[in-house]
């Protein structure tokens, strides 16, 4: 018997019987979920559980300087798995792109939906909150900084989805035209979830709505405020193709045989080392692959400040700017101080030399 | 006119040039000239440590020559030379030293450090640092004509002792003669059969040579002592002398830094080039060897080695020919451990042995020379310095060892075919 | 600053200013130095100075047979840690890049394993080397603040490198952005302290080996 989706009574379990999601696949995601997030195997029927049970939890999606890559992320299913069923599961009540409503009729829902849970609902953001004009981006006349705050009031907890509004991400980046902020830059008072990634990683967003679903808390984060469990480790050291890193055995050009035998990408400008992120194990596109296997090094869009890390094409060993030049000017000039002092240093000695006094056997003693 | 601790700083600047920036620069520190000198192994000194005997030169490259030394200067950094540093480096750089050189071999930056101890030695005799019984032999050297007092007079008695006993002529002030003969003072008094040695091979092999009656003396005080003014009026005297004599070589006899001061650092301390060539006995009596003018008849049966006079051999450059001559007569020769260019100082060179303050430190580092000899058991030690015999002399006396120190020219001599 | 920041730092103005006092530095002391000059010889030669100084040069880097028994552990660990520093700073693959984007030239790399474990052999080498400096009488005796800064930046960038590499105790772009740094301090000090030898030891040897040659012995 189908219950009625738009109730906001209706738990979870509810809505997923009604797509039709058996108990058996149900248990699978539990499981799979449980192992991502590197939980032992009795939580299994806690996930389970808590996830029946859980009511359908309020969502407040606030959408900045973005590019929609990250509800892109999300939402595109190549075929209908459960990540996304959880996702239409919580109740989405405010979304630019996805909801229907508009205009005035959309800002109302918001405010309803504050006040309706208030200190209970979820706020995700995706995308940068400018600073110098406000005027840079504004949704129904209201700028970002003051719809952040007035929707941060009152939130349970915030969840930003993406570099743009974990770290600044794009519009962050060098000369920052727009003074672009992440969310952590403006709010200070409520626990905030760093889902990084440009775009994240779709199954760990749902990830870590499924930890705050089941345990109610937010799950452990690294000193950047990124969940440990899916940032807790470098491309670099879940790489699998380590083993050639290890034995010198690099790609030094796009198309060469290197490349096309599948060695590291280190030369090519890979950031995998700096870089955490789950790419290298849960991957991209249900697991098909991620940009290191598909021949391109890791950009470390999951890191602060990745489009100014000094070029995507040049390894991290490799300094910024243009050394070579500096060196040939800075011995340029290091010979010619020391030709100078060394001139002074031998006038110095022609003086000591116009100052000797013959030495005789009578000047031996004092 | 004195000595002033002014002049010696003075001294020590024009000492610096780029070979002693060069060395100064690469220093780290490592110690390992420590081990070459043996002064530091026979004695455990650290303070002996060739490279630390340098300080005194080092400070002024480091305060004078050096960018970053001299603004440091300004602000009050970098350890001063002072009057009473050159003090406490005396023994360091005339007792404990004898300009051996093992330790410019060993090296492993390559710093030439016995040059640099030479150098400081500049700014030490300028200063009034250098030892008494040093300024002693200096002022005698050049007052009187030798070190040790040796006028013409004695030469004389000498020579006509030499004379008198085997009936042949010694050439005195011949001119156009092509070997000029010098002697050190030390051969004169203590070993005057070296110039009977001389005048019977000479005769022998039928070679043009006289002795200089107004430049006879080989040895040079002033090298020892570290001043080049002294040392270049010592060697323009032979200079005169031989240009006098319109003589076309001039001879270095068995005395060891005799033949680093007329040979390499005479032309430099006159500042021209010679109108003659300068060759040490043993070169000349090789040369005769090889143009087969030395007929040698005598065989030494007994274990003999040699010991490399260290300005004669390391920072002369004269060590086959010594080793051809003695070929030409031992049966049973040895190499002592660390032979030829690496060979172990007597302990007595660059000064030491006028330097009685020195006494006691010169015999205790002849244990080095024991050690050599206890190695190789032989019969007698062959060498070409009349300094190192004496010193070898008493060395063996000390340690209880017997064994003769011959010369390897009086040897030769005694071992030619009679004609 | 963010992590990332502090790197890109490092990896750009910071490497332009430890550049520009490391090179400068350098070519300074040595005009400094072969600008004092050297008197011409005036005495006849026996041998050849030029080429004696240039065998010198190389061969000074072998000591004799009665030297190393005398000086074994001062040559023995004095060679492992050099040789070790040589193989970590110029054999592996991040580093080689970073010489090919400077000198335009690359040459092949060791495995890193391989490295790791040459650089563990040199960090101890170092210590055990520190250990000697301060116990042995003469090298305490010589040793002043320049041997033991000298130590210091020498033994950092392989620390932090080894840390870097093997990601302990804080996160990857952290503890790239402290080797980084770590080198250059390393170049800042450099010539200013006794770690000039590394280029006047060729110059001190030719020296020695001139002015030795120039008297007929190979020095």
């Amino acid at each position: 018997m189908t219950k009625d989706l738009s109730r906001k009574d209706t738990t979870l379990g509810d809505a997923l019987r009604s797509k039709g999601i058996s108990r058996r696949s149900f248990l699978k995601f539990c499981a799979a979920t449980a192992s991502m997030m590197a939980l032992p195997p009795s939580m299994i029927p806690t996930i389970a559980n808590a996830l029946e049970k859980a009511r359908r939890p309020s969502v407040i999606w606030l959408s900045f300087q973005e590019c929609t890559g990250c509800t892109e992320s999300l939402t595109r299913a190549h075929t209908a798995t459960v990540e996304s069923l959880i996702f239409d599961s919580i109740s989405l009540d405010y979304h630019h792109t996805l909801q229907a409503a508009a205009g005035h009729a959309a800002e109302a829902a918001r405010e309803a939906a504050m006040e309706e849970n208030k200190d209970k609902y979820l706020v995700v953001v995706d995308g940068s909150i400018p600073m110098d004009n406000p005027g840079y981006s504004t949704i129904a006349g209201i700028s970002n900084y003051d719809m952040l705050v007035d929707t941060a009031k009152h939130a349970a907890a915030i969840v930003t989805v993406g570099t743009c509004a974990a770290f600044g991400g794009i519009p962050h980046a060098k000369p920052n035209p727009t003074g672009a902020v992440a969310v952590s830059d403006i709010i200070k008072d409520k626990p905030i979830i760093n889902v990084s990634g440009c775009p994240p990683i779709p199954v760990v967003i749902t990830g870590v709505l499924t930890h705050f679903l089941t345990f109610g808390t937010i799950p452990d984060l690294d000193n950047l405020g990124r969940p440990k469990t899916f940032f807790g480790q470098s491309i670099h050291d879940r790489c699998y193709r380590r083993p050639f890193y290890d034995k010198g055995l690099f790609a030094e050009s796009f198309d060469d045989e290197g490349a096309r035998e599948g060695w590291c990408l280190y030369k090519l400008g890979c950031k995998g080392p700096t870089t955490y992120n789950a790419c290298a194990t849960t991957k991209w596109n249900g697991g098909v692959s991620f940009p290191i296997e598909s021949g391109h090094p890791c950009i470390g869009c999951s890191e602060p400040n990745f489009w100014d890390g000094g070029g995507f094409y040049k390894a991290i060993s490799i300094p910024t700017e243009n050394l070579t030049q500096t060196a040939i000017y800075s011995a340029a000039a290091g010979a010619a101080v020391g030709v100078a002092a060394g001139t002074l240093g031998r006038i110095k000695k022609s003086a000591a030399g116009k100052a000797h006094d013959k030495v005789t056997i009578d000047d031996l003693e004092k | 006119m004195s000595a002033s601790f002014d002049k010696g700083y003075n001294a020590l600047k024009e000492q610096v040039d780029a070979s002693v920036a060069a060395f100064f620069s690469s220093c780290v520190h490592c110690g390992m000239c420590s081990d070459a000198c043996l002064f530091f192994t026979e004695t455990g000194a650290p303070e002996r440590t060739p490279i630390n005997k340098t300080e005194p030169l080092r400070r002024v490259w480091q305060q004078e020559y050096t960018l970053l030394g001299r603004i440091g200067k300004i602000f009050g950094f970098g350890k001063k030379v002072t009057d009473e540093m050159l003090t406490e480096w005396e023994t360091l750089i005339y007792d404990s030293c004898t300009l051996c050189g093992r330790c410019s071999m060993i090296c492993p930056v390559g710093n030439d450090i016995a040059d640099m101890i030479r150098k400081t030695r500049e700014g030490m005799a300028a200063s009034g640092h250098a030892p008494p019984g040093l300024i002693g032999a200096t002022k005698r050297a050049v007052t009187i004509g030798s070190p040790m007092g040796v006028k013409l007079p004695a030469l004389q008695a000498q020579i006509a002792h030499v004379e008198k006993d085997t009936g042949m002529t010694i050439p005195v002030d011949v001119e156009g003669a092509d070997y000029m003969l010098l002697l050190s003072s030390m051969e004169i008094m203590n070993f005057p059969e070296f110039i009977e040695a001389v005048g019977k091979i000479f005769k022998h092999a039928n070679v043009s040579w006289t002795i200089a009656s107004e430049a006879f003396e080989a040895t040079n005080s002033g090298i020892q002592i570290g001043s080049s003014d002294i040392a270049a009026e010592l060697v323009q005297r032979i200079v005169d002398a031989a240009a006098k004599l319109k003589v076309k070589n001039v001879i270095s006899p068995e005395c060891g830094h005799a033949y680093m001061a007329i040979r390499w650092e005479g032309p430099n301390l006159i500042g021209k080039p010679y109108d003659f060539k300068v060759v040490h006995i043993l070169e000349l009596l090789d040369d005769l060897r090889q143009q087969g003018r030395l007929k040698v008849s005598g065989r030494v049966k007994d274990k003999l080695t040699y010991h490399d006079p260290c300005q004669i051999s390391r920072r002369g450059g004269v060590i086959d020919e010594p080793r051809n001559l003695i070929a030409m007569f031992a049966d049973n020769f040895v190499e002592m451990p660390d032979p030829g260019k690496m060979n172990w100082c007597c302990g007595a060179g660059g000064g030491v042995s006028s330097n009685e303050r020195a006494d006691e430190i010169r015999l205790q580092v002849f244990q080095r020379k024991k050690d050599q000899l206890d190695a190789i058991h032989v019969d007698g030690m062959i060498s070409a310095c009349s300094n190192c015999r004496i010193h070898l002399e008493d060395g063996l006396e000390e340690y209880h060892m017997e064994m003769p120190v011959l010369s390897l020219t009086e040897t030769l001599a005694e071992n030619l075919e009679d004609k | 600053m963010t992590e990332t920041e502090l790197l890109t730092w490092a990896r750009g103005p910071g490497f332009q200013i430890a550049t520009v006092i490391f090179v400068l530095g350098i070519a300074l002391r040595i005009a400094e130095i072969v600008m004092m000059g050297r008197r011409g010889n005036l005495a006849e030669p026996k041998g050849s100075a030029m080429s004696s100084g240039l065998r010198t040069v190389f061969s000074r880097t072998v000591p004799d047979a009665s030297t190393f028994k005398r000086s074994a552990f001062t040559v023995t660990a004095g060679y492992i840690f050099h040789i070790g520093l040589f193989v970590v700073i110029f054999l592996f693959a991040p580093h080689i890049l970073f010489f090919k984007d400077l000198l335009h030239i690359s040459w092949p790399a060791l495995p890193s394993t391989v490295i790791d474990a040459t650089s563990v052999v040199t960090i101890i080498t170092l210590i055990v080397i520190l250990v000697h400096r301060l116990k042995d009488p003469v090298k305490r005796f010589l040793s002043n603040f320049d041997d033991y800064l000298g130590w210091f930046v020498t033994i950092l960038p392989l620390v932090t490198g080894y840390i870097a590499f093997h990601r302990v105790g804080m996160s990857a772009p952290s503890l790239i952005a402290i080797h980084i740094l770590s080198v250059q301090l390393l170049m800042i000090v450099f010539p200013f302290t006794k770690l000039m030898h590394a280029f006047t030891i060729f110059l001190a040897r030719w020296y020695n080996g001139a002015i030795s040659g120039y008297r007929g012995v190979q020095s």
